[in-house]
């Protein structure tokens, strides 16, 4: 089965997810991006490489942050930027995912920035483009149900290599909610191609597949057995109804068990990073003291997510 | 079109039920088969089907099959060899009324295709509180009271259910899903769920509703089915009810025995099913019980239109169309698992209407001539054009089959044969 977001001849025609792409794609993209950190250290702030085209942000489900980050991209590439907030309009009226597509597409759009709740929605879009023979339009998955968050995932590995210089010796661990995180999933298969040394997840079982460990990461319930020796530490955002279903009993037991703090901390590597996708929950995965650190590079990750969704709408769009 | 003499000459004659495997031809008439073997005296064919090198077999009876649009569906039954079929109680309006079995019975009739036996629903809109009125649905000509696919949370309510049901010695059918442990689940909880990040449907679902279902059924003595297994642990539990002297039977639908999981590949709304595709651990385990005779084979033919597949996987309707592909998919896992053509052929003939307690599944003379000729290597490829049912959602579409029907005799007409429409 061929992966729909790679052409006929290999090359990257969507990015639908991090799982199935080549290591020299990933470090293709990083690469890309970090000549385009310095559009952003510019005066003036743009590059005429999508002059002309469309970007369109299809946002199914809410996410701000996000789409001003994809939005700025766009916009330092000199794209029209489209912000459609579907979950209000067509949606709404009773029109499907692919009705919506085929207006767009007849309204010239190039590229689609997609979020949506369900776990592949951005695939049917992607194989529904092959099908009516419009492989000049580009699918971004911009985080899809618990699938996958590819730039998030390539933006944490951005930030990685930024501050750790090489993959192949690095013990990384994922903490938390990974069972509904996307950005786990892409984060696993990321590091995985990259050749990080150890992969671990730490939660309780309720939030870790039951088979994870097919992912290719060591699996803890504790995190202090889980965090000790890490040289990278990424935690994952506590969603607040995940304390309304039997998962968890309360948010405070969660950060006695789960809570990054300074003592927990202390078990990594002396000169371990701690990254989060934001944004956070103080006092909920995370404490202040850690999240205010010089250990935490959580901004330097919002920074280098620009250049990072810069860099792949320009590879997308055949520059 | 009325019944006639029918000779069908030259094939070779598989009675499962009867352990006949020889070259023979049958001589139908007056509906019934009238001979088999040597010609009668008095006989004389108004039509001669040539059946040579072809295998003559019972009509197939089909466990479980939804109909969407009567005269495709029943049109692509036929078309698959299927003579007989029982259709789940979760229809529009559900069947919980004596008129509305009443009414599908007599347009199923009309049309003189295949036989359709209406599973009633076993509680009122099927919403698992109250019973419904089953003497009166049996009367009406329901085989069978079921839930399809939906739940009954509250226990009691599903041994009062069976007990009433044992009371007139009416067969209760479920389909063994826990609701609330397979709730919101969409897939198999196993490697490619847990990498495409789809909510998951455990095996305890099954297992934990096949354990409370067999305890009843033991403690009420109910006449019971299980439909749609979809586990290795799943067919263990029913071995051991078996062991215990529980007598229960169970089905698979056909598209387990050849697809897993693995099979969603990138979100395909096409290998949605319910219950899921499982892995291929499990697929292994279901062949095996086919194999051995434990559990029957239904098509589960779920019409979808294509609007109910275009969608987010998690979205999609789950089934798949199954009627004309029965066949040739069970021959395929025959000739995969190495099993004799008539045991594979007890599975979808003798051993469903055993299930169902009605009068088919077997080839003797005196008996209602329903009948199968198919061409056990004829090679064919399923498109929209070659599939008779209305909706076409099959993950096999555009796949190649082996084994095709080229006539089928309902009551002793030739309601399909190959090449005419």
């Amino acid at each position: 089965m061929p992966d729909p977001q790679l052409g006929a001849d290999g090359r990257l025609n969507h990015l639908l997810s991090i799982d199935g792409l080549p290591p020299d794609t990933l470090t293709h993209i990083l690469d890309t991006a970090s000549s385009f950190l310095k559009v952003s250290d510019r005066e003036v702030k743009k590059v005429p490489l999508l002059r002309g085209k469309s970007v369109f942000n299809l946002f199914f489900e809410n996410s701000t942050r996000t789409r001003t980050t994809f939005e700025i991209a766009a916009k330092r590439l000199s794209a029209d930027v489209i912000n459609l907030d579907v979950g209000r309009s067509s949606t709404a009226k009773g029109e499907t995912l692919l009705d919506t597509i085929d207006n767009l597409v007849a309204m010239h759009a190039d590229m689609f920035v997609v979020r949506h709740a369900s776990s592949g929605a951005p695939y049917l879009i992607a194989k529904h483009l092959r099908r009516v023979g419009r492989k000049d339009v580009h699918v971004i998955n911009a985080g899809d149900g618990r699938h996958s968050h590819p730039t998030q995932g390539l933006l944490d590995m951005y930030t990685i290599r930024h501050f750790k210089r090489d993959f192949s010796g690095l013990t990384v661990v994922i903490v938390g909610d990974v069972l509904h995180s996307r950005v786990a999933r892409s984060d696993i298969h990321a590091l995985r191609i990259l050749g990080a040394g150890e992969i671990r997840v730490v939660g309780p079982k309720t939030l870790l597949p039951s088979v994870i460990e097919h992912l290719g990461v060591r699996v803890f319930n504790d995190l202090a057995e889980g965090i000790r020796g890490c040289d990278v530490v990424i935690m994952l955002r506590l969603q607040n109804e995940r304390m309304n279903g039997a998962l968890l009993p309360s948010a405070g037991e969660y950060f006695q068990c789960y809570g990054l703090t300074p003592r927990i901390l202390s078990l990594a590597r002396p000169d371990a990073i701690v990254m989060h996708p934001g944004p956070m929950n103080r006092g909920v995965e995370i404490d202040s003291a850690v999240a205010d650190s010089p250990r935490a590079v959580i901004l330097s990750q919002v920074t280098f997510g620009i250049a990072v969704r810069m860099a792949v709408m320009s590879i997308l769009a055949g520059n | 079109m009325q019944a006639e003499n029918i000779h069908i000459r030259g094939g070779r004659l598989i009675d499962p039920k009867n352990g006949i495997d020889r070259q023979a031809d049958v001589f139908v008439a007056a509906g019934k088969v009238r001979a088999i073997g040597e010609t009668p005296a008095d006989f004389s064919a108004a039509r001669v089907i040539d059946a040579a090198g072809c295998v003559v077999c019972p009509g197939l009876v089909d466990l479980s099959a939804r109909l969407s649009t009567l005269d495709s569906d029943l049109a692509a039954a036929v078309a698959g060899g299927i003579t007989a079929l029982a259709c789940p109680p979760d229809t529009q309006p559900p069947l919980d009324e004596p008129g509305l079995v009443e009414q599908l019975v007599r347009q199923a009739e009309s049309l003189g295709l295949a036989r359709v036996f209406p599973i009633g629903a076993l509680t009122r809109q099927l919403a698992g509180e109250r019973l419904s009125e089953t003497v009166s649905l049996s009367r009406a000509g329901c085989i069978a009271f079921s839930q399809a696919t939906r739940p009954i949370f509250d226990t009691q309510v599903l041994l009062r259910a069976m007990q009433y049901a044992a009371t007139f010695g009416h067969a209760v059918r479920l389909q063994p899903q826990d609701h609330y442990l397979a709730r919101h689940g969409v897939a198999h909880d196993g490697r490619i769920a847990a990498r495409l990040g789809l909510a998951v449907i455990p095996v305890c679902a099954e297992t934990v509703a096949l354990s409370t279902a067999l305890n009843l059924a033991f403690d009420t003595g109910v006449r019971l089915h299980l439909s749609k297994l979809s586990s290795a642990a799943g067919v263990e539990l029913i071995r051991q009810a078996r062991a215990r002297g529980l007598e229960v039977s169970c089905d698979v639908a056909i598209h387990h025995l050849h697809l897993a999981d693995e099979d969603i590949g990138y979100f395909d709304g096409h290998a949605r099913f319910d219950p899921p595709l499982r892995s291929a651990e499990d697929r292994a385990g279901l062949r095996a019980a086919v194999a051995e005779g434990l559990v029957a084979v239904c098509s589960d033919h779920t019409p979808v239109g294509e609007d109910g597949k275009q969608l987010p996987f998690d979205e999609t309707s789950p089934g798949a169309v199954g009627l004309e592909l029965l066949l040739p998919l069970l021959l395929r896992w025959a000739r995969e698992d190495e099993v004799p053509l008539a045991a594979a052929l007890a599975r979808v003939t003798c051993d469903p209407a055993a299930i169902l307690g009605i009068e088919a599944g077997s080839l003797e003379a005196g008996h209602r001539a329903d009948l199968c000729v198919f061409a056990p290597d004829e090679p064919w490829r399923v498109t929209a054009a070659t599939l008779r049912s209305r909706e076409k959602n099959t993950p096999f579409l555009g796949g190649e089959m082996i084994g095709r029907v080229r006539a089928t005799l309902v009551g002793g007409r030739a309601v399909y044969e190959a090449g005419q429409t």
